[in-house]
């Protein structure tokens, strides 16, 4: 690899799927899904998204575990009137948020190949657009960068949901749109302040700038309501559920995957290090919130009919451990545990990433072929579908966090943390265990086991060769990860380490 | 010898996924061939293991892996410790898995699920390794929730079947229950030791012990106990304690082998070797080890009772599992350790061999389980007879069978123990097990007459097929019997006044009611010939009696009895209404909150007050507005921009 390459290898990464959606755009398709040029647009958006898998390892390969600080930075003058910078850079935080992305793209673009009929071009160069939008938020370190990607990244969603969506997409796209619009309108707001406050955009600018205690609140607030919005944290979480049912299975997948770690991207990213004493004051809340996201949620989670939203009611409570492990962070009289919690609430939100995809992708498996959501409408699918059958028993025990799973890492992490912080938390926490355990594994037994329950069940065939495909790397990821975690958890490690000395430290 | 555990580990795991994922290809004899070559393997060299510790005079070994991660400081990592208590749960393990794989040969013969069964026990061999030869608590984890895995889709083996995957979610869920409390405990050890690793957490024990935790403020409690009854509650869970036990009957659903090897042989002990493992640890709370011995004591005898009142023969046996299950937990708690995993031993022989010895009778005639339309089998099938009066006897403590030494001693032990003029405990642990015997002989002759002995009730259709079972059956049947019948003979001096277990599990000083005894120990023949003297080989004895009085002499009596007392008769026969406390209780309860939560909490509140509520206020204005405004998203976008900018120019104001 020579020089230049890896010094714009983010870049690469980002602009490669943009400029990729956008030569779809252009070519467009003849309105014929069988068409050969149909065919075609397929193997380019699949081509694109594999070369940046292929950009990503490389992008793997040169991350230095040890290294403090940012690696892989670029810095160009954007809008220099405002001091405005494309100013990029990734840490141990980012970077498996990076590799997620680039490794759940192509996968998303293999299980829709075809089964989307209406305009595959666009919606490939949609997904291909939101990837390297998504990929360009992760690794923004220029306040305003971010906040572009962070926003342009909703309109191709907004569009995936709004044009290849069900009956009630337009409910749901409106849903989803303002409520995350006006989440980080306040953002913006938060990012202008401090721009006055520090001449520039720099997040370490930001990062460094002195700040009161009641600045601080502010701005902790003003992130929170963009962050817990993407999250999603209890009480504004009622737009997910009604985003994933009305979403086509590649929209979930994605959704669910890689939008949802925004907003603990952007607790790590933002609102601890800007606003430390702020986070602090609010860590209690922000402890009660997610502990009532894992049980709250669980419990409603459990009375789902409709298997998307009980998958999504099920993100929701997962990424309460995300939270749970990133503000216990101030609960530790003197001991360690701080970067365990930590730790774990990027671990969750990684493997979170890959089982929920899985979950979603075999909804979205059984819904191609009967055209229904509901539990009620299958029974006994094992009979007809064994293979898939197998793969959507292992999903639901990685996520009802089975050790030996990516599902169990991140929650062990997190409830030994919490135990450490107090017992209470924790006891609220490991009740996931259960109640993670009945609501996914209820729905199994209604779906998947039993005898066929009718005729739709009855005429179900098998995975085909690219389910199989999707299927089997998802399975083999949540294993790896669930195995043998570290070289996950080595990658973050130092950058933790650094995050919890510099939140450490007071602005006051 | 890192080899030969890796081998020993690894070998089921191998077979395990060859014969799940190619299956098809390596057809039915190759799926059990390969199962049964990797178990044999591992049987094999485990029994070299033990053989090393035990002639060879080998060390325990503490052997890191690999290492999983490394967070905080917190070591998390794969390892094995191999001491002598590893190295005989192995043996029991490997060689009773083996028996039920060869079993399996001829049980499942006709079962379209075959390479599936071969490849999910094989798959259990593995966790169930993993579980005993762990060093540490991450895998001990691991290898607990894996065995729950297996048991799960064991139970729902036959997966059509409501009554199958009813039980086996209900397993899993129950389970979970105690391993919520295993998990609190073991983020307890974390916070108290800093470590995940046995050897460390055993060395920093005593100052654990030091600490209180404040589990609600201004009440400070015994960190060690905190840590040790949550630790129990896992092990009640998988070893099937009261309240947690109603998962236990109900995976009888299950095929009859692995109700054998899972759900009496070895994953439903696994709470027990946990308990004994940590030692060090209950050793220093005498409060968590009444807890201890106070459950198990419950176990013991109630469960016991309800083994009386079942008619189907797998449950007859899954009760009496239960109530001896009970009987390891209350040696456990009278620090009797090396009892419990005695006694654990020589169930795991007789109570394998019964169960598969019930099955034997099951296929014979065509899976019917209901024992009152049996009767009479004796003659049909002797060799299935044979070995199940075998293992009957043992479950009794016949003198000189393996139990006879196991439970002896075992209530000899309680009866000893340091609770000894402790008041109420002692009295309920001592009066349970031994009141137990009784109990015991007369579910176990009961069942034994009425498949046996006496009126032959099946109809004349299968009573003409009724054969004796083929050899790959009635093998291992034999196999199962010869430990059942003698084991306890030659084991009982090394291994419970041998000091054979050294080390690996510690009893404090004051505690040692076993090592009190060794002074007693004059070798299995004194035991055996004094045995007519004690009241445990009476109580048995008319425990047999009473059963052949009452189902061989006089079968109308037990329903005039039943007749009699039917208040007591239904509190049995509904179990003691644990199932609908969970049920009922636990389960609705649940799916209520739920179903609150949903729809008062976020459809009405959150939904429909605040976010459309909010949006229908914004759609009124809009209203207003319209003569001006489209309604289209922008128009909101918009609004929201005014608001932005006025907020803006607030805060440039206030600056």
């Amino acid at each position: 690899m020579n020089m230049d390459f890896s010094q714009h290898l983010l870049s690469i990464l980002i602009w490669l799927p943009i400029a990729g959606g956008v030569l779809l755009l252009i070519i467009g398709d003849d309105g014929d899904a069988e068409s050969s040029r149909a065919g075609l647009m397929r193997i380019v958006a699949l081509s694109v998204s594999v070369v940046t898998v292929l950009v990503s390892i490389g992008l793997y390969a040169g991350f230095d575990n040890a290294a403090t600080g940012m690696q892989f930075t670029e810095k160009a003058s954007w809008v220099a009137a405002l001091n405005v910078f494309y100013s990029l850079g990734v840490d141990g935080l980012s970077t498996p948020l990076i590799l997620l992305t680039a490794f759940i793209t192509p996968l998303v673009i293999i299980t829709s190949w075809d089964t989307i009929k209406l305009r595959p071009a666009q919606y490939f160069a949609a997904f291909l657009i939101l990837e390297g939008l998504m990929i360009g938020v992760f690794s923004a370190l220029d306040a305003l960068l971010f906040y572009v990607f962070w926003e342009s990244m909703l309109i191709p969603m907004f569009l995936i949901i709004g044009v290849w969506g069900g009956k009630r997409r337009v409910y749901a796209t409106l849903k989803f749109f303002l409520y995350t619009f006006l989440g980080s309108v306040l953002m913006l707001v938060a990012f202008i302040y401090l721009y006055g406050q520090t001449g520039g955009f720099d997040l370490f600018g930001f990062m460094d700038a002195p700040l009161t205690l009641t600045a601080q609140k502010f701005i902790f607030i003003a992130f929170l309501l963009a962050f817990a919005v993407k999250v999603p944290m209890w009480p504004v979480h009622t737009w997910l559920p009604d985003a994933h049912v009305e979403a086509p299975t590649g929209g979930s997948v994605v959704l669910a995957a890689i939008m949802l770690k925004m907003g603990g991207y952007g607790f790590v990213r933002l609102s601890l290090p800007i606003a430390p004493d702020g986070s602090e004051y609010f860590s209690g809340m922000m402890i009660a919130l997610s502990l009532i996201a894992v049980v709250y949620i669980g419990f409603v989670a459990l009375m789902q009919t409709d298997m998307k939203k009980l998958i999504a009611y099920s993100s929701i409570a997962h990424m309460g451990f995300v939270t749970l492990g990133f503000f216990l962070l101030w609960s530790f009289d003197g001991g360690s545990g701080a970067a365990l919690g930590m730790a774990g609430g990027m671990v969750q939100m990684i493997s979170h990433g890959l089982i929920s995809g899985a979950m979603f992708l075999c909804v979205g498996v059984l819904y191609d072929r009967v055209h229904s959501r509901e539990i009620a409408a299958y029974g006994g699918v094992a009979n007809t579908m064994p293979i898939f059958s197998a793969f959507m028993v292992l999903f639901a025990m990685a996520n009802a966090g089975l050790p030996g799973t990516s599902g169990f890492v991140g929650e062990f992490m997190v409830i030994i943390a919490s135990f450490k912080a107090n017992f209470w938390f924790a006891f609220l926490a490991a009740s996931t265990l259960i109640l993670g355990a009945a609501y996914t594994l209820w729905m199994v037994k209604r779906v998947i086991y039993g005898e066929v329950a009718n005729d739709n069940v009855a005429a179900l065939k098998d995975l085909n060769g690219r389910e199989f495909l999707v299927l089997a790397i998802l399975a083999i990821s949540v294993l790896i990860i669930g195995l043998w975690p570290a070289p996950l958890i080595d990658m973050m490690n130092v950058t933790i380490e650094q995050l919890i000395e510099q939140v450490g430290h007071s602005k006051l | 010898m890192y080899g030969y555990y890796l081998t020993i580990v690894l070998a089921p795991l191998a077979a395990a996924i060859i014969a799940g994922l190619a299956g098809k290809q390596i057809g039915r004899a190759g799926a059990h061939w390969v199962t049964i070559i990797g178990v044999g393997t591992s049987c094999a060299l485990s029994f070299v293991v033990l053989k090393n510790m035990f002639w060879g005079g080998a060390g325990p070994e503490n052997i890191a892996v690999y290492t999983w991660a490394v967070v905080d400081g917190l070591h998390m990592g794969i390892g094995f410790l191999v001491d002598r208590l590893t190295a005989l749960m192995m043996c029991v393990v490997t060689f009773v898995s083996l028996m039920v794989h060869v079993y399996t040969v001829g049980y499942m013969r006709e079962d379209p699920g075959y390479q599936r069964f071969f490849s999910y026990i094989a798959l259990f061999t593995f966790a169930m390794l993993m579980l005993v030869m762990s060093n540490n608590f991450l895998q001990l984890f691991f290898g607990w929730e894996a065995v729950g895995l297996v048991s799960y889709l064991l139970i729902g083996f036959w997966f059509k079947k409501e009554s199958a995957i009813f039980a086996n979610l209900k397993a899993f869920l129950v389970n979970r229950v105690g391993d919520f409390g295993f998990i609190l405990g073991i983020a307890g050890i974390v916070t108290f030791t800093g470590s995940l690793d046995y050897a460390e957490v055993f060395a920093s024990a005593e100052q654990v012990a030091a600490q209180n935790i404040e589990v609600f403020a201004g009440t400070p409690w015994n960190a060690m106990t905190v840590i040790c009854i949550l630790l129990f509650i896992g092990a009640m869970g998988k070893s099937a304690q009261a309240p947690l036990h109603v998962w236990l009957p109900d995976s009888m659903e299950g095929p009859t082998p692995i109700s054998a090897l899972i759900h009496a042989a070895t994953m439903v002990t696994a709470g027990i070797f946990m308990v004994a493992r940590m030692s060090p640890l209950f050793e220093l709370s005498t409060t968590a080890l009444a807890v201890v011995i106070v459950i198990g004591s419950i176990t013991a005898f109630f469960m016991g009772l309800l083994s009386i009142v079942q008619n189907d023969i797998k449950r007859v046996i899954a009760y009496s599992t239960l109530s001896q299950l009970g009987y390891m937990t209350v040696a456990l708690g009278a620090s009797a350790y090396s009892a419990a995993i005695f006694h654990l031993m020589t169930h795991a022989f007789f109570k394998a061999l019964l169960f598969l010895a019930a099955g034997a009778v099951i296929i014979a005639l065509h899976h019917e389980q209901d024992i009152r339309k049996m009767g009479g089998i004796r003659k049909y099938m002797p060799i299935t007879y044979w070995t199940a009066l075998v293992g009957s006897l043992a479950l009794i403590g016949f003198p000189g069978s393996s139990g006879f030494f196991s439970k002896d001693l075992l209530i000899e032990a309680v009866r000893e123990s340091h609770w000894q003029g402790q008041g109420a405990v002692y009295w309920i642990a001592y009066l349970s097990v031994l009141l137990g015997v009784f109990v015991t002989a007369l579910y176990t002759f009961r069942l034994f007459f009425l498949v046996f002995h006496g009126k032959e009730r099946m109809d004349a259709e299968a009573r003409a097929h009724l054969h004796e079972t083929p050899p790959v059956v009635t093998v291992p049947l034999i196999l199962l019997a010869i430990p059942a019948a003698i084991i306890g003979w030659y084991t009982v001096g090394p291994v419970l006044f041998g000091d054979y277990f050294g080390d690996a599990i510690f009893v404090s000083e004051s505690h040692d009611v076993i090592g009190r005894m060794a002074g007693a120990w004059h070798g299995s023949l004194v035991l055996l010939t004094h045995s007519v003297q004690t009241s445990v080989f009476w109580l048995a004895a008319a425990g047999v009696l009473s059963a052949w009085f009452l189902y061989l002499k006089r079968p109308d009596i037990p329903e005039k009895i039943k007749n009699r007392v039917t208040g007591l008769y239904d509190l049995l026969d509904h179990k003691y209404y644990f199932d609908d406390l969970w049920i009922k209780g636990f389960a609705a309860g649940g799916r209520s909150i739920g179903q609150f939560f949903w729809k008062k909490g976020d459809e009405l509140i959150i939904d429909g007050l605040l976010v459309n509520g909010t949006a229908r206020t914004v759609g009124r204005l809009a209203g207003v507005l319209r003569q001006i405004q489209t309604g289209y998203l922008y128009t909101y976008a918009f609004s929201m921009f005014i608001g932005l900018t006025a907020l803006l120019g607030w805060l440039v104001w206030l600056r």
